[in-house]
């Protein structure tokens, strides 16, 4: 595999695993696999959604990517460039991250000029004072702040302005590509769309990339170009984003789909969906083979004696099901 | 609408008619109105989605009716008709054999609803014995038939788990089980499912849905997904700033919206036949219920508001399709039709 070569993607993610060990009595821990084996690729400028439920490790992913965790196992590539927990202050200019939870992810002590202007102080972006409150307002205008909420604390805003100044602060060293964990989550419906807006505007503009991590399936077809699927820290399903929604093969995806509620009364009432019976199974006690074939209608005697990889149905729609 | 229009024919008495309530707390920073002069009607059997944003009133309105508020807040103003009687004069000791009987809630997060140190059949058997003068076995058969009503597999043995041995999802079935073990007339669901995963919140809803048909119960759903909405009700309050913006049958409030809010709101989801189209977002930050407008509460972030909209409350106007909407829009463009006409 040419790691050193220019590819064209700007990040790469190959069979990444990332286990934390759980105590379970004296001097005993099991891994618990929070990722396991799950390999991706992003181009420069596009969005990759991850979806997936609570306890998925689509959050984990994003985190070890940005190596805040450091992974089990696995590598993840930038620009061809390999990621390691060495060199990867080399890299965090490049690559941001904006939380999901813009009260907790802000310094409550720091006025807004100075947790924008942070990241523009730790890696020396700037030659004086002027210019340095210069290039937070510009960011702040990017965001659509004003000049004079510059002085202000974090919490004279309200959530969504406080997820532009997470924005803001990612956008400061202007990076090339941003794990968005749940950005709009916290978020009520009318600020969410602005909040997408931002997000779709400053891509045209600045032509970043994003690993949008997020459960609101409608969300996530809204902004992504493809889209990946996980269940149980593995991922199930990747495709384009109309193509996976139109033509869902995995039977977790078939079911996750049909579980959106639309909002569209008419089409609520003609959907017929398909209910997941029980709940998602803990992942310190995994089922073998198939994560998902204590739920699968399609279930067989396979699904549990091997675990199956994804593999190319077509244009790049990625699938990992024996019976589908 | 043919609902609307029936009620309106017949003078059919609804099963919960709230008229003109008014929430308001009692803060350090002055008091607030959470809730503004809200009116809405619950038929049996139907199911009524109060939809709004954080802060908009949705909960508390359900709070005021199960009279559940915290202990700085209070109804200032309004009646709350139960099949006709107003229950907002009970007494306490009233309200507390009412609660739970006739009207039951449901709540968004069902770890901190239950409580940690009792089993859940314990609880379910408390709610049981409350209401009914029955024999602890009587109540345990009844807790455990409950729990298999929920969907519960394996009930006897659930029934004595501690809540924090149980998923998210069974526990918002245990909660369901609980709030109608005295087969209430309403559930109060108060975004039921807004901390559960996506395939889980599609079980609960339908089991709701199940359980209704069953029971023949009226639910009111809050929420502030529209999806859920959508999926749910047969009929919708949409609340801005402890304001009713618009009412109406779900069709009529998805399909012919008559108020700038819930036409902002609808423009600001994903549309479903063509996702790449870009959102129309609201401008503006939320309201701050300290500083209310004198006019219309959504007159700072609405992009078509006039003079009278800053100065005025707007009046609730009935459309020609029936529902109900205050919005000084239909005013100013005569989208409305008069009682007279109505009656016509």
């Amino acid at each position: 595999m040419s790691t050193e070569n220019k590819s064209e993607y700007l990040v790469e993610v190959k069979h990444l695993k990332q286990y934390f060990p759980v105590r379970t009595g004296f001097m005993k821990t099991i891994p618990l696999k929070a990722v396991d084996d799950v390999s991706f690729a992003i181009k420069p400028g596009e969005t990759l959604g991850l979806v997936g439920e609570s306890g998925c490790g689509k959050t984990t992913v994003g985190r070890t990517l940005m190596h805040l965790y450091k992974p089990t196992a696995g590598e993840i590539y930038f620009e061809g460039r390999q990621v390691t927990d060495k060199n990867i202050g080399e890299f965090r200019r490049d690559m941001q991250m904006v939380f999901q939870d813009p009260y907790s992810s802000l310094d409550p002590r720091m006025t807004v000029e100075d947790i924008i202007g942070e990241p523009l102080d730790v890696h020396k972006l700037y030659s004086s004072k002027e210019e340095r409150r210069e290039k937070v307002m510009e960011l702040m205008n990017l965001v659509g702040l004003n000049a004079e909420h510059a002085t202000r604390y974090v919490h004279e805003f309200s959530g969504g302005q406080r997820q532009r100044i997470g924005i803001a602060r990612a956008l400061a060293v202007n990076p090339k590509f941003i794990v968005c964990d749940e950005p709009v989550s916290a978020l009520d419906v009318s600020i969410q769309a602005q909040v997408i807006n931002m997000f779709e505007e400053l891509q045209e503009k600045l032509g970043v990339a994003y690993l949008f991590i997020a459960h609101d399936l409608l969300v996530v077809h809204h902004i992504s170009d493809r889209i990946a699927v996980m269940y149980l820290g593995r991922m199930v399903e990747m495709a384009d984003a109309d193509e996976l929604n139109e033509n869902p093969i995995h039977p977790y995806t078939l079911s996750l789909l049909s579980a959106v509620p639309v909002p569209d009364p008419k089409t609520a009432r003609a959907s017929q969906r398909i209910i997941l019976e029980g709940d998602v199974p803990s992942p310190l006690n995994m089922p073998s083979g198939c994560a998902f074939r204590t739920r699968c209608r399609y279930a067989t005697d396979k699904c549990a004696k091997e675990c199956p990889a994804l593999t190319d149905r077509g244009n790049g729609h990625m699938v990992a099901c024996w019976n589908r | 609408m043919a609902v609307l229009e029936q009620i309106l024919k017949n003078g059919e008495q609804p099963l919960l008619k709230v008229i003109d309530l008014h929430t308001s707390f009692t803060t350090d920073n002055g008091e607030v109105q959470a809730v503004n002069g809200l009116s809405f009607n619950l038929n049996p059997g139907t199911t009524l989605g109060i939809v709004g944003e954080s802060g908009s009133g949705k909960s508390v309105t359900a709070y005021s009716i199960m009279r559940i508020l915290e202990a700085n807040g209070h109804v200032t103003a309004g009646k709350i008709l139960f099949e006709g009687e107003d229950i907002s004069t009970y007494s306490e000791k009233q309200m507390a054999e009412f609660r739970g009987n006739k009207i039951s809630i449901i709540f968004q997060d069902p770890m901190t609803s239950l409580n940690p140190v009792y089993t859940v059949g314990n609880q379910i058997m408390e709610a049981i014995t409350l209401h009914q003068q029955i024999s602890k076995e009587e109540a345990k058969a009844e807790a455990i038939e409950m729990l298999k009503q929920v969907g519960i597999n394996d009930a006897e043995r659930r029934f004595r788990q501690y809540p924090h041995e149980l998923s998210g999802g069974m526990r918002q079935r245990v909660m369901i089980a609980m709030a109608l073990v005295s087969k209430p007339s309403i559930l109060i669901a108060d975004e039921p499912t807004t901390a559960l995963d996506v395939t889980i919140q599609a079980q609960i809803l339908e089991l709701m849905q199940s359980l209704q048909k069953k029971y023949h119960m009226a639910i009111i759903i809050v929420t502030h997904d529209l999806g859920v909405i959508a999926q749910m009700a047969d009929e919708i309050v949409v609340m801005y700033g402890g304001r009713i913006c618009e009412r109406g049958t779900a069709d009529d409030i998805f399909y012919n919206p008559c108020h700038e809010y819930t036409k902002g709101l609808l423009k600001s989801i994903p549309n479903v036949d063509n996702m790449k189209e870009k959102l129309v977002p609201i401008e503006g930050s939320p309201i701050n219920l300290l500083n209310l407008p004198k006019g219309c509460a959504f007159c700072a972030r609405c992009a078509k508001a006039m003079k009278i909209c800053l100065e005025q409350v707007p009046p609730e106007l009935r459309m020609p399709d029936g529902h109900l909407a205050s919005c000084w829009m239909n005013v100013k463009n005569g989208n409305y039709v008069t009682e007279e006409e109505v009656n016509a």
